[in-house]
């Protein structure tokens, strides 16, 4: 008797279901597409491309001359083609793909800079750019792993800012010092990591909000390294000497290959070191009883405790982690790149803010936190190179590309990124 | 209870008061504030000696410099520093106020510098652009600065009341875009003052610039008036209005403001233009007041400064407005002791930022000065304690 109605109430078929059509993409591309046949219908003369970083490279690629109106017409027609392509797998409620959004990015800044680059003195140096570009994200990178460790253990680190600049500060005076670079280089994320301690101290251990600890932990740091700057280190200039920094080391074979190989393989300690972090990182947050534990503490506090984990010390050692990463990020204003640096004033210069953002943006996972850095970085690339393409363009207004990407991402436009569910809540056992 | 208190004070002695006091003294939450102010100064005069001046010296010529000048030769002289305290924390306390209606919502306005940057900017615009009667010009000002800043302000809160977005990074990013489109501003014909190659515009009109307070050898103006004005109506927006009622209570328990029928989004979006419209006044204060044109770093550190003092003030009006003072104070302190004792103003940052951060964690306070727990226990009720104590005996 049971057995027939069980049939008839079994669930609807799944085909039946129907998915709302997701237009966000097919517009995204289509408004790429507009700015692509904008620049090619301005575009005129010949552009330059030059791939060669320098003479030591194996591979000298000879510069690219192209005709920028010619150019400009094949990346319209591929963002066209990929515009088309969303559009039909928009129709189909299937998922447009990661490929199409990389060749998309590519042809519009392609697009964009053939347009300035056409006609000009200047060439486009591409293989500059992009080791620009990765010289000026490697602090966000730094800081904003640094971000995705404290997160996810629950504890909201805007200090990031500040513990830069206390490792580019710490790095240069402890190197100069001692005469060594690497005591530098371990000065740099201790003094991040204390800074990490006294927001643990008062975050974790005293409760208080995360948010108002990290602002005027921020303001402290900044205090604090100005002040030394214009006191102890304006009286003993040695104490700040920009002679003391790393040297790029070559990996064989890897970097030879065109183009990649000088700008990711032929770069210093500092930067390899970055590497492996990201790898580290992305592996033993997700895949680890350590990363488990870590993100227990940051989803569900009450639940980690209930099997025995110590939310206050996981928190606590994880902010300290969180400091040291960002104090070794800082140190790469000073002496972590190949081109040593003094201190200067703020020579943070919000870049720890940045760093939040693109976690953020990331959705609190490294390697979408790198993705984000990256592009931060190399949109601060391009601004510096197109001043020397054509000297009107207006550099301001392109820094402004990537905050307003941001905006635009965290507004939910790229899918809405979830926070650790018990990020700034203080633990308290009841 | 209550007739057992009437009684007491009368037979308490001299000495039973005085360990009155004692006992409730050391359960105020007065007495961290003090001892937070007290920390902050030895961790300068740390820093101090580390730069190689003298302790004494460098803190008296901050007290020449922020309350009164013992040394000058003449009443006005000796008056002046106070008159410059409270002429430079006349923004910081518009600033404090309008983020600490935000921080009374849950919304942790940190774009308080883009705000302020906007507010400037048409400041500065409706001033050299325009000319306008006496009086009516730096209304003009003070009023479009408000609306730009607002509007920036009410762009944050709409986002994150219609997609939930967090308004710390929205707040970050829009900081950089104002500074940037700022600086993108100075160098269009608009603004750039002609036969200039600076980043730097115009001198605002006469009109538009904020009147005197007190003759010459002060600087006291207007700006301070603005400033007591808005604290004013700040205090009478969150204690008596309808719209400030339903903002404390968003900002108490969001849920249970739902519950009761509340727009949590047009909250949010009010909230932050209106906490946006008041960093932006306080840019107008800046330009009309202080710069009297606009330069790239108009805004200086005014909006961070801002957080410091909201939080100081613990986001009440009254609370905001003498925080907003004291670091008026330390400014116009700082630069004097910069000049007169040689260490750097940057000190003043340190020590801010300790007391707030101390302010922040009473327990942390306590537990360094080996403070028994805070009680709300008055003099009254210990006298009227002990007594019941004597009769139980």
């Amino acid at each position: 008797m049971s057995v027939p109605v069980a049939t008839e109430v079994a669930p609807a078929n799944t085909s039946d279901i129907v998915a709302k059509i997701s237009w966000k993409l097919p517009i995204t591309y289509v408004i790429g597409t507009l700015v692509t046949l904008f620049t090619a219908l301005r575009a005129d003369g010949l552009a330059i491309y030059k791939f060669t970083l320098s003479r030591a490279d194996r591979f000298q690629i000879p510069n690219w001359s192209v005709d920028a109106t010619m150019l400009c017409w094949i990346l319209t027609a591929v963002m066209a083609a990929v515009s088309v392509w969303s559009i039909y797998r928009a129709l189909a409620r299937k998922p447009v793909g990661v490929i199409s959004a990389v060749m998309a990015t590519a042809s519009v800044v392609a697009a964009l800079l053939t347009w300035q680059g056409g006609g000009s003195t200047g060439s486009i140096t591409l293989t500059a750019t992009l080791a620009a570009a990765l010289a000026l994200s490697t602090p966000l990178i730094f800081g904003s792993l640094s971000g995705v460790v404290a997160e996810r253990s629950g504890v909201v680190n805007i200090a990031i800012e500040g513990q830069l600049l206390t490792g580019a500060f710490a790095g240069v005076v402890v190197a100069s010092a001692s005469g060594s670079v690497w005591f530098g280089l371990l000065a740099a994320p201790f003094a991040g990591a204390l800074l990490g301690a006294l927001l643990a101290l008062f975050a974790v251990r005293y409760n208080v909000d995360h948010i108002i600890v990290g602002v005027v932990l921020n303001t402290f740091a900044l205090g604090l390294t100005t002040f030394f700057f214009s006191t102890i280190l304006s009286e003993n200039p040695k104490l700040n000497s920009s002679s003391l920094h790393l040297t790029n080391l070559k990996i064989p074979l890897l970097g030879d290959i065109p183009i990649i190989g000088p700008v990711l393989f032929n770069q210093t300690v500092l930067t390899y070191f970055m590497y492996a972090v990201i790898i580290i990182l992305t592996i033993y947050l997700f895949r680890s009883r350590w990363g488990l534990r870590l993100r227990a503490c940051g989803e569900h506090p009450h639940a980690a405790d209930t099997v025995g984990i110590n939310v206050r010390r996981i928190r606590f050692s994880s902010t300290l982690l969180s400091g040291a990463l960002a104090g070794l990020g800082g140190a790469y204003f000073t002496i972590g790149a190949s081109i040593g640096h003094s201190f200067n004033n703020n020579i943070s210069a919000g870049n720890g803010f940045i760093a939040l953002a693109a976690m953020i943006l990331g959705k609190w996972h490294p390697l979408g936190a790198l993705g984000a850095a990256v592009m931060f970085g190399f949109a601060k690339a391009l601004a510096i190179l197109m001043p020397s393409l054509n000297m009107g363009a207006p550099s301001n207004l392109i820094n402004m590309i990537p905050y307003l990407v941001t905006i635009f991402a965290v507004a939910g436009f790229v899918g809405r990124s979830r926070p650790p569910a018990s990020e700034n809540v203080p633990y308290v056992k009841a | 209870m209550s007739e057992k208190k009437q009684a007491a004070p009368s037979t308490a002695s001299f000495g039973q008061w005085m360990k009155a006091a004692v006992f409730v003294g050391l359960r105020s939450s007065w007495l961290v504030y003090v001892l937070a102010f007290v920390v902050s100064l030895m961790v300068g005069a740390i820093l101090i000696a580390i730069s190689g001046a003298s302790i004494a010296e460098a803190y008296l010529a901050m007290f020449r410099g922020a309350v009164f000048n013992y040394n000058a030769n003449n009443l006005a002289g000796m008056l002046k520093p106070l008159t410059t305290s409270i002429y430079a924390g006349a923004p910081l306390i518009i600033g404090g106020l309008g983020l600490a209606l935000g921080f009374r919502a849950g919304l942790f306005n940190i774009g308080g510098q883009g705000q302020l940057i906007c507010g400037a900017i048409a400041a500065a615009y409706i001033g050299f652009a325009f000319d306008l009667p006496v009086g009516l010009h730096l209304f003009a000002c003070l009023v479009g600065a408000m609306f730009a800043g607002g509007f920036y302000g009410w762009i944050v809160g709409i986002l994150k009341a219609k997609t939930g977005a967090n308004e710390v990074i929205l707040t970050i990013m829009l900081n950089s875009v104002a500074a940037l489109g700022l600086n993108y501003l100075l160098t269009q014909s608009t603004f750039q003052r002609p036969g200039s190659s600076n980043p730097q515009s115009e001198i605002i009109a006469k009109s538009a610039q904020m009147p005197a307070l007190l003759p010459p050898p002060f600087q006291l103006d207007v700006g301070f008036i603005v400033a007591i004005l808005v604290a004013v109506f700040v205090w009478w927006f969150l204690e008596r209005s309808t719209w400030g009622f339903e903002l404390r209570a968003v900002g108490a328990n969001p849920n249970a403001a739902r519950t009761a029928g509340m727009s949590i989004a047009f909250v949010t979006a009010m909230t932050m233009a209106l906490s946006g419209g008041l960093m932006g006044l306080a840019g107008g204060v800046q330009i009309t007041s202080t710069m009297k044109y606009l330069t790239g770093d108009v805004a200086g550190s005014i909006g961070f400064d801002a957080i410091t003092v909201a939080l100081l003030g613990r986001n009440r009006p009254m609370g905001t407005f003498f925080a907003g003072l004291l670091f008026g104070g330390f400014k116009a302190g700082g630069r004097i002791m910069q000049a007169q004792a040689d260490v750097p103003i940057d000190m003043v940052l340190v020590l801010q930022s300790v007391i707030v951060l101390l302010i922040a964690a009473p327990p942390f306070v306590r537990w360094i000065f080996r403070l028994p727990k805070p009680a709300n226990t008055t003099i009254r009720d210990y006298i009227t304690l002990q007594a019941n104590k004597e009769v139980a005996a």
